[in-house]
């Protein structure tokens, strides 16, 4: 799917693939993969966290609104990445409390976020304060930003702990089947209030970085975002229903969403119809995935009812022996 | 089987918001051996193993493990002395594979910070294959998830792991519920093993032709009470039936 697209557009316009685009794209992109990993280390353990939009907004907003109160960039920092945490912890808190979909209590979380952010700006937006450190994160080499290798730390840790750690394992089973997972001790609760704080985290993090590379902090940022992560985990294979996807996918769907906005417009096609694509995107991803997990399925089923066949004679000897 | 009790309770009891759903229960499980644990549905089976398995706690009653009394707060706590239970559609989780399926919670890890650390997928695999051929059951890998196995084959694979684990006493909900006929008698065969290998087996269900050919001990119950307390050779099935249809 990745190679038809990237072909597909590279044959529309062949600049498309030419370093200045491919360093405009993933000049951008990192900020959106490390909201759809946060997204789909949620997912995967069963839940939905809408909010991450909102959370990309207010948590630079609230760096730059510290910093402009006279506080240290640093600790500005560090109290608007909590804030990310802090927004996690309730969003986890209120779903595993109370008992109700996190799809309404992060749906709540959403506007709650997003209206404390323009709160926070006062009418107005505020102008960036170049006390932070914004070239740690998102400086610009030769193609590359510097952005580009937070996301590949992130990716990197955020990999090993989903896929090689014993966390992951409990992740994993914890969306399959939190009953299961919980009969074998697991505490289902505390892993996935682990996931709602680590993406608030996430979504927190990268929002800070668009700010940084922009050099503005808007209220309307990360508008809508919650749904393209959640997209882009999707088109990445991570199951709405938990215990399914991994960190590569997530990120795959991501940089396929930001390249197939960025090749519409380079084929000269109207940008409006970006999300037309996206949807058609989204669809046909996951109907090829579901396609490819029943195939896998169905041909497993035809060797078992062979091997069953080949195990009745033997099935039967013992059934009697037992009868006797 | 040896005399020992392995597990002894007495005059249990549970009420569920007003409904008295175990009436004094008391039993004796002697070790190595087969129970089956009949009743129809409601009788206060399921009560029972879940007091059994620590999921829940009596309100009045006495639990003993190898003679020492025990408070279960928590299924972990019964796992760690060696009581698992095999819970009729909850005990795998069907899109993980099977290595990580046995060692969900109990993994082998290294570089631990606490608990978490990294998992030594090598030798929880090779491990995984061990314990699945310890029960018979020869399956090509142990990266297969587990929905592409057969009802049977995951029975046999929570055995698998009841058995790696060293667990002694080993409760199964309904292993044959809404399985084929071949698929029982291959569930039927890995309880029938875990006696030689020195494990203890409540086998639970209502139909009594799966559970009598291997048992040892029968129990009935019925409206929360136990009415039959058998061993094998001083009964048979007509009596067992008659037992369980009009209690």
């Amino acid at each position: 799917m990745f190679v038809v697209i990237m072909t597909g557009f590279f044959i529309a316009n062949e600049n498309f693939l030419s370093a200045r685009n491919i360093r405009i794209v993933m000049g951008i992109t990192p900020e959106y993969i490390i909201v759809a990993i946060g997204i789909a280390i949620l997912m995967i353990s069963g839940e939905f966290d809408l909010s991450v939009g909102s959370v990309f907004a207010l948590v630079p907003m609230t760096m730059v609104q510290l910093v402009h109160q006279g506080m240290p960039p640093w600790v500005a920092i560090a109290l608007g990445l909590s804030i990310g945490i802090a927004v996690g912890f309730v969003n986890g808190f209120i779903t595993l409390r109370f008992g109700i979909p996190s799809f309404i209590a992060t749906l709540g979380m959403l506007y709650i976020a997003r209206s404390l952010t323009t709160v926070a700006t006062g009418g107005f937006p505020p102008p960036f304060p170049h006390e932070l450190p914004n070239e740690l994160f998102v400086f610009q080499f030769e193609v590359f930003r510097a952005s580009l290798f937070w996301m590949l730390g992130v990716a990197f840790i955020a990999g090993i702990m989903l896929h090689r750690s014993n966390l992951g394992n409990w992740i994993y089973s914890t969306g399959g089947d939190t009953a299961a997972a919980s009969s074998m001790g697991i505490k289902t609760n505390n892993v996935k209030m682990f996931c709602f704080i680590l993406c608030g985290f996430l979504a927190g993090f990268a929002g800070m970085i668009q700010t940084f590379r922009i050099e503005a902090p808007l209220p309307s940022q990360g508008y809508l975002l919650e749904l393209e992560s959640i997209a882009a985990a999707v088109i990445g294979g991570v199951s709405l229903f938990g215990g399914v996807g991994t960190i590569f996918g997530a990120a795959i769907g991501a940089i396929l969403i930001r390249f197939l906005e960025s090749g519409i417009i380079m084929a000269r096609i109207d940008a409006e119809w970006f999300r037309a694509g996206l949807g058609s995107l989204i669809i046909i991803s996951v109907v090829f995935n579901t396609w490819v997990v029943r195939r896998g399925e169905n041909m497993v089923h035809k060797n078992q009812a062979e091997e069953n066949e080949n195990n009745s004679q033997n099935n039967e000897t013992v059934t009697e022996s037992k009868d006797e | 089987m040896s005399n020992e009790n392995i597990i002894e309770c007495k005059d249990l009891n549970k009420y569920y918001s007003g409904v008295h759903a175990l009436k004094n229960l008391s039993l004796k499980i002697k070790k190595d051996s087969v129970v089956g644990l009949i009743g129809d549905n409601g009788a206060g089976k399921s009560t029972l193993i879940k007091i059994l398995s620590g999921a829940h706690s009596p309100d009045s009653g006495h639990i003993y493990f190898e003679g020492n009394e025990v408070k279960f707060k928590s299924t972990k706590e019964a796992m760690n002395l060696g009581i698992e239970t095999i819970y009729q559609y909850s005990a795998l989780i069907p899109q993980m594979s099977i290595a990580r399926n046995i060692f969900i919670g109990r993994e082998q890890t290294t570089f631990s910070l606490g608990s978490i650390g990294l998992m030594k997928t090598k030798s929880m695999d090779k491990a995984a294959m061990d314990a699945l051929n310890d029960v018979e059951l020869h399956l090509r890998s142990p990266d297969t998830p587990v929905n592409q196995l057969s009802g049977g084959e995951r029975q046999g694979v929570v055995i698998a792991r009841a058995m790696y684990f060293k667990s002694k006493v080993l409760i199964l909900d309904e292993p044959t519920n809404h399985l084929s006929v071949k698929e029982t008698n291959k569930v039927l065969r890995f309880v029938e093993g875990l006696k030689k290998q020195g494990v203890t087996s409540i086998f639970i269900t209502h139909n009594l032709s799966h559970v009598y050919p291997i048992a040892d001990h029968l129990c009935v119950m019925a409206r929360g009470e136990k009415i039959a307390d058998l061993a094998k050779e001083d009964t048979n099935i007509d009596e067992l039936t008659d037992l369980l249809v009009n209690g």
